[in-house]
Protein backbone atom coordinates (compact mmCIF):
# COMPACT_ATOMS: atom_id res chain seq x y z
CA UNK A 1 0.00 0.00 0.00
CA UNK A 2 1.61 3.73 -0.73
CA UNK A 3 0.48 6.67 1.61
CA UNK A 4 0.56 10.23 0.20
CA UNK A 5 0.51 13.43 2.19
CA UNK A 6 -0.53 16.99 0.70
CA UNK A 7 0.64 19.93 2.32
CA UNK A 8 -1.78 22.96 1.20
CA UNK A 9 -3.67 25.63 2.68
CA UNK A 10 -7.31 26.03 2.42
CA UNK A 11 -8.64 27.93 -0.97
CA UNK A 12 -5.43 26.14 -3.03
CA UNK A 13 -7.34 22.88 -3.77
CA UNK A 14 -5.33 20.82 -1.53
CA UNK A 15 -8.05 18.36 -0.83
CA UNK A 16 -9.56 18.38 -4.09
CA UNK A 17 -6.36 17.54 -5.18
CA UNK A 18 -6.52 14.50 -3.67
CA UNK A 19 -9.97 13.50 -4.09
CA UNK A 20 -9.23 14.23 -8.52
CA UNK A 21 -5.99 11.48 -7.75
CA UNK A 22 -8.79 8.83 -6.16
CA UNK A 23 -10.91 9.42 -8.93
CA UNK A 24 -7.78 9.17 -11.87
CA UNK A 25 -6.55 6.05 -9.49
CA UNK A 26 -10.19 4.23 -9.55
CA UNK A 27 -10.16 4.64 -13.25
CA UNK A 28 -6.91 2.69 -13.38
CA UNK A 29 -8.98 -0.39 -11.49
CA UNK A 30 -7.26 0.09 -8.35
CA UNK A 31 -8.34 0.61 -4.84
CA UNK A 32 -7.85 4.03 -3.44
CA UNK A 33 -9.28 5.88 -0.04
CA UNK A 34 -8.95 9.61 -0.09
CA UNK A 35 -9.75 12.30 2.96
CA UNK A 36 -8.70 16.00 4.12
CA UNK A 37 -7.59 16.60 7.63
CA UNK A 38 -9.86 15.73 10.27
CA UNK A 39 -10.69 19.41 11.10
CA UNK A 40 -12.83 22.70 10.46
CA UNK A 41 -11.42 24.28 7.23
CA UNK A 42 -10.20 27.91 7.34
CA UNK A 43 -9.23 29.82 3.80
CA UNK A 44 -5.78 30.00 3.51
CA UNK A 45 -5.04 28.02 6.98
CA UNK A 46 -2.49 24.93 6.92
CA UNK A 47 -4.81 21.70 5.30
CA UNK A 48 -3.78 18.26 4.23
CA UNK A 49 -5.22 15.78 2.27
CA UNK A 50 -3.71 12.63 2.47
CA UNK A 51 -4.42 9.01 -0.03
CA UNK A 52 -4.02 5.28 0.31
CA UNK A 53 -3.39 3.49 -3.30
CA UNK A 54 -3.05 -0.26 -3.34
CA UNK A 55 -4.06 -3.53 -5.73
CA UNK A 56 -6.35 -4.78 -3.06
CA UNK A 57 -9.03 -3.50 -0.74
CA UNK A 58 -8.01 -0.99 2.04
CA UNK A 59 -9.38 -1.89 4.46
CA UNK A 60 -7.34 0.44 7.59
CA UNK A 61 -9.56 3.26 8.43
CA UNK A 62 -7.25 5.78 10.01
CA UNK A 63 -5.02 8.75 10.04
CA UNK A 64 -2.06 8.52 7.89
CA UNK A 65 1.13 9.17 10.06
CA UNK A 66 3.97 7.44 7.90
CA UNK A 67 3.64 8.39 4.31
CA UNK A 68 5.46 7.35 1.84
CA UNK A 69 5.69 10.45 -0.26
CA UNK A 70 4.91 14.27 0.20
CA UNK A 71 3.33 16.95 -1.90
CA UNK A 72 3.48 20.59 -1.14
CA UNK A 73 1.49 23.08 -2.76
CA UNK A 74 2.48 25.98 -0.91
CA UNK A 75 6.30 26.47 0.33
CA UNK A 76 5.44 29.50 2.69
CA UNK A 77 4.23 26.19 4.56
CA UNK A 78 8.44 25.34 5.14
CA UNK A 79 8.20 28.38 7.95
CA UNK A 80 5.93 27.22 10.22
CA UNK A 81 5.18 23.40 9.76
CA UNK A 82 7.76 20.35 10.11
CA UNK A 83 6.24 18.90 6.97
CA UNK A 84 8.60 16.02 6.03
CA UNK A 85 7.00 15.03 9.84
CA UNK A 86 6.33 10.87 9.34
CA UNK A 87 7.72 10.36 5.72
CA UNK A 88 9.25 7.18 5.23
CA UNK A 89 12.96 6.93 4.42
CA UNK A 90 13.55 7.03 0.78
CA UNK A 91 10.12 9.04 0.53
CA UNK A 92 9.97 12.22 -2.52
CA UNK A 93 9.19 15.44 -1.27
CA UNK A 94 7.42 17.12 -4.22
CA UNK A 95 7.56 20.73 -3.78
CA UNK A 96 5.15 23.62 -5.62
CA UNK A 97 8.25 26.04 -5.71
CA UNK A 98 9.62 28.08 -8.45
CA UNK A 99 13.93 26.92 -6.88
CA UNK A 100 15.92 24.13 -7.60
CA UNK A 101 15.86 21.05 -5.25
CA UNK A 102 19.28 21.81 -5.14
CA UNK A 103 17.80 24.77 -2.99
CA UNK A 104 16.35 22.37 -0.32
CA UNK A 105 18.08 20.62 2.13
CA UNK A 106 15.91 18.29 3.94
CA UNK A 107 18.65 15.46 4.42
CA UNK A 108 20.01 12.31 2.55
CA UNK A 109 16.87 10.56 3.48
CA UNK A 110 14.70 11.94 0.91
CA UNK A 111 14.77 12.70 -2.63
CA UNK A 112 13.38 16.59 -3.60
CA UNK A 113 11.80 17.46 -6.70
CA UNK A 114 10.76 20.59 -7.82
CA UNK A 115 7.90 22.31 -10.35
CA UNK A 116 6.27 25.88 -10.91
CA UNK A 117 2.76 24.84 -10.45
CA UNK A 118 1.86 28.36 -9.54
CA UNK A 119 3.17 29.65 -12.84
CA UNK A 120 1.87 27.38 -14.94
CA UNK A 121 -1.58 27.33 -12.86
CA UNK A 122 -1.28 31.42 -13.90
CA UNK A 123 -0.39 30.75 -17.40
CA UNK A 124 -3.39 29.03 -17.91
CA UNK A 125 -5.86 31.16 -16.50
CA UNK A 126 -6.29 29.09 -13.08
CA UNK A 127 -6.79 31.63 -10.06
CA UNK A 128 -4.77 34.75 -10.28
CA UNK A 129 -1.07 35.79 -9.96
CA UNK A 130 -0.89 36.16 -5.91
CA UNK A 131 -3.37 33.32 -5.47
CA UNK A 132 -2.86 30.28 -8.14
CA UNK A 133 -4.97 27.27 -7.95
CA UNK A 134 -2.58 24.74 -8.07
CA UNK A 135 -3.99 21.57 -7.44
CA UNK A 136 -4.24 20.04 -11.45
CA UNK A 137 -0.77 21.60 -12.24
CA UNK A 138 0.58 19.42 -9.12
CA UNK A 139 -1.16 16.34 -10.13
CA UNK A 140 0.31 16.37 -13.80
CA UNK A 141 4.17 16.71 -11.56
CA UNK A 142 2.36 13.68 -9.55
CA UNK A 143 2.08 11.59 -12.07
CA UNK A 144 5.49 12.18 -13.79
CA UNK A 145 7.47 12.01 -11.13
CA UNK A 146 6.27 9.26 -8.37
CA UNK A 147 4.79 7.54 -11.15
CA UNK A 148 1.69 6.19 -9.85
CA UNK A 149 -1.29 7.08 -11.71
CA UNK A 150 -0.83 8.00 -15.66
CA UNK A 151 -1.29 11.34 -16.64
CA UNK A 152 -4.09 10.14 -19.10
CA UNK A 153 -6.06 9.19 -16.41
CA UNK A 154 -5.14 12.42 -14.04
CA UNK A 155 -6.38 14.16 -17.41
CA UNK A 156 -9.85 11.93 -17.50
CA UNK A 157 -10.36 12.56 -13.80
CA UNK A 158 -10.24 16.74 -14.20
CA UNK A 159 -12.30 16.54 -17.17
CA UNK A 160 -15.04 14.16 -15.33
CA UNK A 161 -14.94 15.58 -11.90
CA UNK A 162 -13.44 19.45 -12.13
CA UNK A 163 -16.90 21.95 -12.23
CA UNK A 164 -15.52 24.51 -14.23
CA UNK A 165 -12.07 25.29 -16.89
CA UNK A 166 -11.70 21.68 -17.21
CA UNK A 167 -9.87 21.99 -20.48
CA UNK A 168 -7.00 24.49 -18.91
CA UNK A 169 -7.03 22.49 -15.95
CA UNK A 170 -6.00 19.99 -18.41
CA UNK A 171 -3.90 21.85 -19.95
CA UNK A 172 -2.17 22.64 -17.01
CA UNK A 173 -1.74 18.97 -16.03
CA UNK A 174 0.22 17.95 -19.17
CA UNK A 175 2.36 20.80 -18.91
CA UNK A 176 3.85 20.24 -15.37
CA UNK A 177 3.11 16.33 -16.47
CA UNK A 178 6.13 17.19 -19.07
CA UNK A 179 8.28 20.11 -17.48
CA UNK A 180 8.64 17.83 -13.81
CA UNK A 181 11.95 16.01 -13.90
CA UNK A 182 11.81 13.37 -11.63
CA UNK B 1 -22.40 3.61 -11.64
CA UNK B 2 -19.40 3.43 -9.79
CA UNK B 3 -18.01 6.81 -8.32
CA UNK B 4 -15.48 8.54 -6.33
CA UNK B 5 -17.98 9.10 -3.34
CA UNK B 6 -17.33 10.48 0.53
CA UNK B 7 -19.31 8.57 2.91
CA UNK B 8 -21.99 11.48 3.40
CA UNK B 9 -22.08 12.12 -0.60
CA UNK B 10 -22.65 7.98 -0.22
CA UNK B 11 -25.89 8.69 2.10
CA UNK B 12 -27.42 11.67 0.04
CA UNK B 13 -27.28 9.18 -2.77
CA UNK B 14 -28.58 6.48 -1.31
CA UNK B 15 -31.82 9.02 -0.58
CA UNK B 16 -31.10 9.43 -4.41
CA UNK B 17 -31.92 6.08 -5.49
CA UNK B 18 -34.15 5.50 -2.89
CA UNK B 19 -36.54 8.55 -4.24
CA UNK B 20 -37.37 10.52 -0.96
CA UNK B 21 -39.89 12.74 -1.76
CA UNK B 22 -39.64 14.95 1.35
CA UNK B 23 -35.98 16.23 2.73
CA UNK B 24 -36.62 17.97 5.64
CA UNK B 25 -32.81 18.95 7.21
CA UNK B 26 -30.21 21.71 9.36
CA UNK B 27 -27.24 21.53 8.22
CA UNK B 28 -24.15 21.09 11.06
CA UNK B 29 -20.32 19.29 11.42
CA UNK B 30 -19.62 16.64 9.97
CA UNK B 31 -22.79 16.27 8.48
CA UNK B 32 -23.59 19.29 6.29
CA UNK B 33 -21.80 17.61 3.16
CA UNK B 34 -24.86 15.48 3.14
CA UNK B 35 -27.53 17.88 2.88
CA UNK B 36 -25.44 19.97 0.72
CA UNK B 37 -25.28 16.86 -1.84
CA UNK B 38 -29.13 16.61 -1.73
CA UNK B 39 -30.12 20.23 -2.15
CA UNK B 40 -27.77 19.87 -4.90
CA UNK B 41 -29.25 16.31 -6.11
CA UNK B 42 -32.60 17.94 -5.78
CA UNK B 43 -31.40 21.41 -7.80
CA UNK B 44 -30.16 19.22 -10.72
CA UNK B 45 -33.68 17.70 -10.69
CA UNK B 46 -32.02 14.25 -9.94
CA UNK B 47 -34.68 13.80 -7.42
CA UNK B 48 -37.76 14.84 -7.32
CA UNK B 49 -38.38 16.19 -3.92
CA UNK B 50 -39.32 18.84 -1.78
CA UNK B 51 -36.14 20.08 -0.36
CA UNK B 52 -37.45 22.00 3.50
CA UNK B 53 -34.81 24.25 5.07
CA UNK B 54 -35.73 24.17 9.25
CA UNK B 55 -34.38 26.38 11.65
CA UNK B 56 -33.27 23.40 13.97
CA UNK B 57 -33.04 19.61 14.02
CA UNK B 58 -35.79 19.47 16.03
CA UNK B 59 -37.95 21.12 13.13
CA UNK B 60 -36.09 18.88 10.98
CA UNK B 61 -37.53 15.90 12.18
CA UNK B 62 -40.59 17.47 12.77
CA UNK B 63 -40.89 18.49 8.92
CA UNK B 64 -40.20 14.46 8.48
CA UNK B 65 -42.54 13.82 10.71
CA UNK B 66 -45.19 15.83 9.08
CA UNK B 67 -44.67 15.05 5.53
CA UNK B 68 -44.44 11.09 6.10
CA UNK B 69 -47.56 11.40 8.22
CA UNK B 70 -49.12 12.44 4.76
CA UNK B 71 -47.70 9.95 3.00
CA UNK B 72 -44.65 10.94 1.78
CA UNK B 73 -41.10 8.73 1.67
CA UNK B 74 -38.47 11.52 3.87
CA UNK B 75 -34.92 11.44 4.71
CA UNK B 76 -32.74 13.79 6.85
CA UNK B 77 -29.41 13.39 9.00
CA UNK B 78 -27.75 14.63 11.58
CA UNK B 79 -24.81 15.20 14.14
CA UNK B 80 -24.32 14.82 17.90
CA UNK B 81 -26.19 18.24 19.42
CA UNK B 82 -28.50 18.15 16.49
CA UNK B 83 -29.74 14.39 17.08
CA UNK B 84 -29.79 15.08 21.08
CA UNK B 85 -32.03 18.25 19.92
CA UNK B 86 -34.15 15.51 17.61
CA UNK B 87 -34.83 13.52 21.10
CA UNK B 88 -38.72 14.27 21.41
CA UNK B 89 -39.74 13.87 17.53
CA UNK B 90 -37.44 10.81 17.28
CA UNK B 91 -39.86 9.29 19.61
CA UNK B 92 -42.76 10.99 17.96
CA UNK B 93 -41.55 9.58 14.67
CA UNK B 94 -41.24 6.01 16.43
CA UNK B 95 -44.35 5.68 18.60
CA UNK B 96 -46.63 7.55 15.45
CA UNK B 97 -45.15 4.66 13.41
CA UNK B 98 -43.57 6.28 10.69
CA UNK B 99 -41.30 4.76 8.78
CA UNK B 100 -38.81 8.10 8.60
CA UNK B 101 -35.07 7.25 7.35
CA UNK B 102 -32.44 9.13 8.84
CA UNK B 103 -28.77 9.04 8.95
CA UNK B 104 -26.51 10.04 11.64
CA UNK B 105 -22.91 11.08 11.49
CA UNK B 106 -21.64 10.00 14.71
CA UNK B 107 -19.40 12.96 16.16
CA UNK B 108 -18.69 13.06 19.88
CA UNK B 109 -21.10 14.94 22.17
CA UNK B 110 -20.49 18.57 23.59
CA UNK B 111 -18.67 20.31 26.19
CA UNK B 112 -15.49 19.90 25.60
CA UNK B 113 -16.81 21.24 22.03
CA UNK B 114 -15.63 18.28 19.50
CA UNK B 115 -16.57 17.70 15.48
CA UNK B 116 -14.75 14.05 15.88
CA UNK B 117 -16.30 10.77 16.17
CA UNK B 118 -17.69 8.62 19.07
CA UNK B 119 -20.88 6.63 19.20
CA UNK B 120 -22.79 8.69 22.03
CA UNK B 121 -25.10 10.73 20.04
CA UNK B 122 -26.61 7.35 18.40
CA UNK B 123 -26.49 4.98 21.53
CA UNK B 124 -27.97 7.80 23.88
CA UNK B 125 -31.25 7.94 21.36
CA UNK B 126 -31.57 3.61 22.00
CA UNK B 127 -34.56 3.93 23.15
CA UNK B 128 -36.28 5.81 21.40
CA UNK B 129 -37.64 3.26 19.33
CA UNK B 130 -36.08 3.97 15.92
CA UNK B 131 -34.11 1.14 14.18
CA UNK B 132 -30.21 1.47 14.39
CA UNK B 133 -27.57 -0.28 11.95
CA UNK B 134 -23.52 1.01 12.18
CA UNK B 135 -22.26 0.75 9.12
CA UNK B 136 -18.25 0.47 7.96
CA UNK B 137 -17.91 1.60 4.50
CA UNK B 138 -19.10 4.18 2.20
CA UNK B 139 -20.95 1.81 0.24
CA UNK B 140 -22.56 0.39 3.54
CA UNK B 141 -23.77 3.64 3.77
CA UNK B 142 -25.46 4.09 0.26
CA UNK B 143 -26.84 0.33 0.44
CA UNK B 144 -28.13 0.43 4.22
CA UNK B 145 -30.24 3.90 3.39
CA UNK B 146 -32.13 1.56 0.49
CA UNK B 147 -32.58 -1.42 3.27
CA UNK B 148 -33.30 0.83 5.59
CA UNK B 149 -36.43 2.45 3.70
CA UNK B 150 -37.47 -1.57 2.99
CA UNK B 151 -37.18 -2.27 6.59
CA UNK B 152 -38.73 0.60 8.09
CA UNK B 153 -41.73 0.67 5.33
CA UNK B 154 -42.64 -3.15 5.94
CA UNK B 155 -42.55 -2.74 9.78
CA UNK B 156 -43.72 0.86 10.24
CA UNK B 157 -40.86 2.48 12.42
CA UNK B 158 -38.17 4.51 11.83
CA UNK B 159 -34.57 3.94 10.35
CA UNK B 160 -31.31 5.88 11.96
CA UNK B 161 -28.17 4.49 9.97
CA UNK B 162 -25.03 5.38 11.51
CA UNK B 163 -21.51 6.30 10.32
CA UNK B 164 -18.22 7.18 11.65
CA UNK B 165 -17.38 11.29 11.65
CA UNK B 166 -14.57 11.89 9.26
CA UNK B 167 -13.23 7.87 9.19
CA UNK B 168 -16.53 8.05 6.70
CA UNK B 169 -17.83 11.15 6.15
CA UNK B 170 -14.91 13.15 4.99
CA UNK B 171 -13.38 10.04 3.43
CA UNK B 172 -13.56 9.03 -0.57
CA UNK B 173 -13.92 6.50 -1.89
CA UNK B 174 -15.31 3.98 -4.75
CA UNK B 175 -18.91 3.48 -4.18
CA UNK B 176 -21.37 1.56 -6.59
CA UNK B 177 -24.63 3.64 -7.23
CA UNK B 178 -27.21 1.24 -8.15
CA UNK B 179 -29.45 4.08 -9.22
CA UNK B 180 -33.24 5.07 -8.97
CA UNK B 181 -34.42 2.28 -11.96
CA UNK B 182 -32.87 -0.84 -10.50
CA UNK B 183 -33.37 0.73 -7.25
CA UNK B 184 -37.14 0.77 -7.70
CA UNK B 185 -37.39 -2.83 -8.25
CA UNK B 186 -36.02 -3.78 -4.87
CA UNK B 187 -38.11 -0.96 -3.03
CA UNK B 188 -41.02 -0.34 -4.84
CA UNK B 189 -43.59 3.27 -3.82
CA UNK B 190 -43.97 3.97 -0.56
CA UNK B 191 -47.91 3.64 -0.08
CA UNK B 192 -49.05 3.42 3.68
CA UNK B 193 -52.36 2.05 4.37
CA UNK B 194 -53.28 4.95 6.69
CA UNK B 195 -52.01 8.18 5.59
CA UNK B 196 -53.33 12.29 6.33
CA UNK B 197 -56.22 12.46 3.74
CA UNK B 198 -58.93 14.38 3.43
CA UNK B 199 -61.15 12.14 1.33
CA UNK B 200 -60.49 9.49 3.97
CA UNK B 201 -60.02 11.00 7.31
CA UNK B 202 -58.68 9.26 10.58
CA UNK B 203 -57.71 10.32 13.61
CA UNK B 204 -54.04 10.90 14.61
CA UNK B 205 -52.07 12.04 17.43
CA UNK B 206 -54.94 12.01 19.88
CA UNK B 207 -54.58 11.35 23.54
CA UNK B 208 -54.76 7.49 24.55
CA UNK B 209 -56.31 6.15 27.97
CA UNK B 210 -54.91 3.94 30.65
CA UNK B 211 -56.09 1.20 29.36
CA UNK B 212 -54.87 0.89 25.81
CA UNK B 213 -51.70 2.76 25.96
CA UNK B 214 -49.85 -0.68 27.27
CA UNK B 215 -51.38 -2.66 23.94
CA UNK B 216 -49.98 0.60 21.70
CA UNK B 217 -46.10 0.23 23.08
CA UNK B 218 -46.50 -4.21 22.84
CA UNK B 219 -47.25 -3.56 19.20
CA UNK B 220 -44.37 -1.37 19.17
CA UNK B 221 -42.15 -4.71 20.59
CA UNK B 222 -43.98 -7.15 17.92
CA UNK B 223 -42.63 -4.51 15.40
CA UNK B 224 -39.44 -4.74 16.24
CA UNK B 225 -39.30 -8.64 16.47
CA UNK B 226 -40.53 -8.97 13.11
CA UNK B 227 -38.00 -5.74 12.12
CA UNK B 228 -35.44 -8.68 12.87
CA UNK B 229 -36.68 -10.90 10.76
CA UNK B 230 -37.46 -8.07 7.55
CA UNK B 231 -33.97 -7.24 8.06
CA UNK B 232 -32.74 -10.32 7.25
CA UNK B 233 -34.74 -11.05 4.44
CA UNK B 234 -34.23 -7.25 2.87
CA UNK B 235 -30.01 -7.92 3.30
CA UNK B 236 -31.14 -11.44 1.44
CA UNK B 237 -32.93 -9.91 -1.61
CA UNK B 238 -30.33 -6.76 -1.62
CA UNK B 239 -27.47 -9.19 -1.95
CA UNK B 240 -29.67 -11.30 -4.37
CA UNK B 241 -30.22 -8.06 -6.83
CA UNK B 242 -26.88 -6.18 -6.27
CA UNK B 243 -24.15 -8.56 -5.00
CA UNK B 244 -23.61 -6.96 -1.55
CA UNK B 245 -25.21 -8.07 1.87
CA UNK B 246 -24.09 -7.55 5.20
CA UNK B 247 -25.86 -9.42 7.42
CA UNK B 248 -27.53 -7.75 10.84
CA UNK B 249 -24.08 -9.11 12.39
CA UNK B 250 -20.72 -10.29 11.01
CA UNK B 251 -18.46 -13.24 12.49
CA UNK B 252 -15.11 -12.65 10.64
CA UNK B 253 -12.33 -15.52 10.91
CA UNK B 254 -14.26 -17.33 14.06
CA UNK B 255 -13.66 -20.51 12.91
CA UNK B 256 -12.58 -22.44 16.21
CA UNK B 257 -11.51 -19.31 17.78
CA UNK B 258 -11.62 -18.88 21.28
CA UNK B 259 -10.94 -15.12 21.84
CA UNK B 260 -13.90 -12.59 20.05
CA UNK B 261 -13.36 -8.88 19.40
CA UNK B 262 -16.75 -7.47 19.24
CA UNK B 263 -16.81 -4.48 17.26
CA UNK B 264 -18.97 -1.45 15.47
CA UNK B 265 -18.21 1.61 12.88
CA UNK B 266 -15.16 1.95 11.01
CA UNK B 267 -13.20 0.24 14.06
CA UNK B 268 -14.42 -3.04 12.48
CA UNK B 269 -12.75 -2.47 8.85
CA UNK B 270 -9.19 -1.77 10.83
CA UNK B 271 -10.05 -4.81 13.16
CA UNK B 272 -10.03 -7.04 9.71
CA UNK B 273 -6.32 -7.11 9.24
CA UNK B 274 -5.23 -6.99 13.08
CA UNK B 275 -7.07 -10.21 12.50
CA UNK B 276 -5.74 -11.52 9.91
CA UNK B 277 -2.26 -11.00 11.10
CA UNK B 278 -3.07 -12.46 14.53
CA UNK B 279 -4.50 -15.66 13.25
CA UNK B 280 -1.49 -15.85 10.95
CA UNK B 281 0.53 -15.62 14.02
CA UNK B 282 -1.26 -18.57 15.50
CA UNK B 283 -3.60 -16.65 17.75
CA UNK B 284 -7.11 -18.23 18.41
CA UNK B 285 -9.25 -15.01 18.00
CA UNK B 286 -11.86 -13.28 15.27
CA UNK B 287 -14.05 -10.86 15.10
CA UNK B 288 -17.80 -10.23 15.72
CA UNK B 289 -18.87 -7.31 13.54
CA UNK B 290 -21.91 -5.34 14.75
CA UNK B 291 -24.35 -3.99 12.52
CA UNK B 292 -27.56 -3.92 14.20
CA UNK B 293 -28.26 -2.27 17.59
CA UNK B 294 -32.18 -1.79 17.35
CA UNK B 295 -33.60 -4.48 17.34
CA UNK B 296 -30.50 -6.41 19.33
CA UNK B 297 -30.44 -9.60 17.24
CA UNK B 298 -30.15 -11.56 20.76
CA UNK B 299 -30.07 -14.96 19.10
CA UNK B 300 -27.30 -14.54 16.16
CA UNK B 301 -25.10 -12.88 18.84
CA UNK B 302 -26.03 -15.80 21.35
CA UNK B 303 -25.31 -18.71 18.73
CA UNK B 304 -21.73 -17.18 17.44
CA UNK B 305 -20.37 -16.15 20.99
CA UNK B 306 -21.62 -19.49 22.80
CA UNK B 307 -18.63 -21.54 23.77
CA UNK B 308 -15.88 -19.14 23.19
CA UNK B 309 -14.15 -18.40 26.30
CA UNK B 310 -13.37 -14.35 26.02
CA UNK B 311 -15.31 -11.70 24.59
CA UNK B 312 -13.78 -8.02 24.06
CA UNK B 313 -16.15 -5.70 23.44
CA UNK B 314 -14.83 -2.36 21.35
CA UNK B 315 -17.05 0.60 22.69
CA UNK B 316 -16.48 4.06 21.21
CA UNK B 317 -18.71 5.36 23.80
CA UNK B 318 -19.47 5.54 27.66
CA UNK B 319 -22.18 5.08 30.29
CA UNK B 320 -21.05 7.14 32.35
CA UNK B 321 -21.46 5.17 35.63
CA UNK B 322 -21.94 1.23 34.09
CA UNK B 323 -19.20 1.36 31.26
CA UNK B 324 -19.53 0.66 27.70
CA UNK B 325 -23.11 0.38 25.72
CA UNK B 326 -22.09 -2.51 23.33
CA UNK B 327 -20.66 -4.51 26.21
CA UNK B 328 -24.23 -3.68 28.34
CA UNK B 329 -25.95 -5.19 25.34
CA UNK B 330 -23.60 -7.93 24.71
CA UNK B 331 -23.60 -9.46 27.87
CA UNK B 332 -27.44 -8.77 28.02
CA UNK B 333 -27.55 -11.33 25.21
CA UNK B 334 -25.19 -14.22 27.21
CA UNK B 335 -26.56 -13.74 29.71
CA UNK B 336 -28.91 -17.29 29.88
CA UNK B 337 -26.44 -19.30 27.84
CA UNK B 338 -25.54 -22.09 29.94
CA UNK B 339 -22.83 -21.18 32.29
CA UNK B 340 -19.93 -23.68 30.54
CA UNK B 341 -20.83 -22.00 27.46
CA UNK B 342 -21.03 -18.46 28.42
CA UNK B 343 -18.36 -16.25 27.87
CA UNK B 344 -16.72 -13.94 30.13
CA UNK B 345 -17.15 -10.32 28.56
CA UNK B 346 -14.59 -7.88 28.73
CA UNK B 347 -15.30 -3.72 28.17
CA UNK B 348 -12.54 -1.73 26.10
CA UNK B 349 -13.67 2.06 25.92
CA UNK B 350 -11.17 3.49 22.99
CA UNK B 351 -11.31 6.40 20.83
CA UNK B 352 -13.61 8.97 22.61
CA UNK B 353 -13.83 12.16 20.77
CA UNK B 354 -12.46 10.96 17.39
CA UNK B 355 -9.28 9.63 18.88
CA UNK B 356 -7.29 7.42 16.39
CA UNK B 357 -8.19 3.55 16.93
CA UNK B 358 -4.84 2.40 15.10
CA UNK B 359 -4.25 -1.18 14.41
CA UNK B 360 -1.65 -1.07 17.48
CA UNK B 361 -4.47 -0.30 19.74
CA UNK B 362 -6.64 -3.02 18.60
CA UNK B 363 -3.80 -5.58 18.96
CA UNK B 364 -2.87 -4.46 22.29
CA UNK B 365 -7.09 -5.14 23.05
CA UNK B 366 -6.25 -8.28 21.35
CA UNK B 367 -3.62 -9.81 23.49
CA UNK B 368 -5.30 -8.10 26.95
CA UNK B 369 -8.01 -9.92 26.70
CA UNK B 370 -6.74 -13.45 26.10
CA UNK B 371 -4.73 -12.54 29.66
CA UNK B 372 -6.60 -10.08 31.76
CA UNK B 373 -7.77 -11.40 34.80
CA UNK B 374 -11.92 -10.87 34.81
CA UNK B 375 -12.16 -9.11 37.83
CA UNK B 376 -10.01 -6.11 36.19
CA UNK B 377 -11.92 -6.36 32.48
CA UNK B 378 -15.09 -4.48 33.44
CA UNK B 379 -14.35 -1.53 31.82
CA UNK B 380 -10.40 -1.02 30.84
CA UNK B 381 -9.54 2.37 28.95
CA UNK B 382 -7.01 2.11 26.28
CA UNK B 383 -4.47 4.36 25.45
CA UNK B 384 -5.50 6.94 28.54
CA UNK B 385 -3.09 10.21 28.70
CA UNK B 386 -1.39 9.99 32.67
Amino acid sequence: MLELRFHSRGGQGGVIAGKLLAVAVFKEDRYVQSFPTFGVERRAAPVMAFVRIDDKPIRIRTQIYNPDHIIILDQSLFNMLDVTQGLKKGGTILINTEKKPADFDFGPDYKVVTVDASAIAVKHGLGSVTQPIVNTSILGAVAKVLKIVKIESVVAAIEEDVPAKQEANAAAAREAYEVAQP
Amino acid sequence: MQKILTGNQSAAWGAMCARAQVVSAYPITPQTTIIEELADIVAKGLLDAQFIKVESEHSAMAGCIGAQAAGARTFTATSAQGLALMHEMLHWAALARLPVVMANVNRAMAPGWSIWTDQNDSLAQRDTGWLQYYCESNQEVLDTVIQGYKVAEIVNLPVMLVLDAFFLSHTYEAVDIPGQERTSEYLPPYKPSIYLDVDDPHAFGGIVPQDIYMEFRYKMQVAMNEALEAAEQADRDFKTMFGRGYGLIEPYRLEGADYVLATSGTVTSTARSVIDDLRDKGHSIGLLKMKLLRPFPVELVRGVLAGRKRVAVLDRDICVGMGGIWTQEIRNALYHLPEDQRPSVYGYIVGLGGRDVKPETIEKIALDVQKRPIEEGEQVWIGLKE
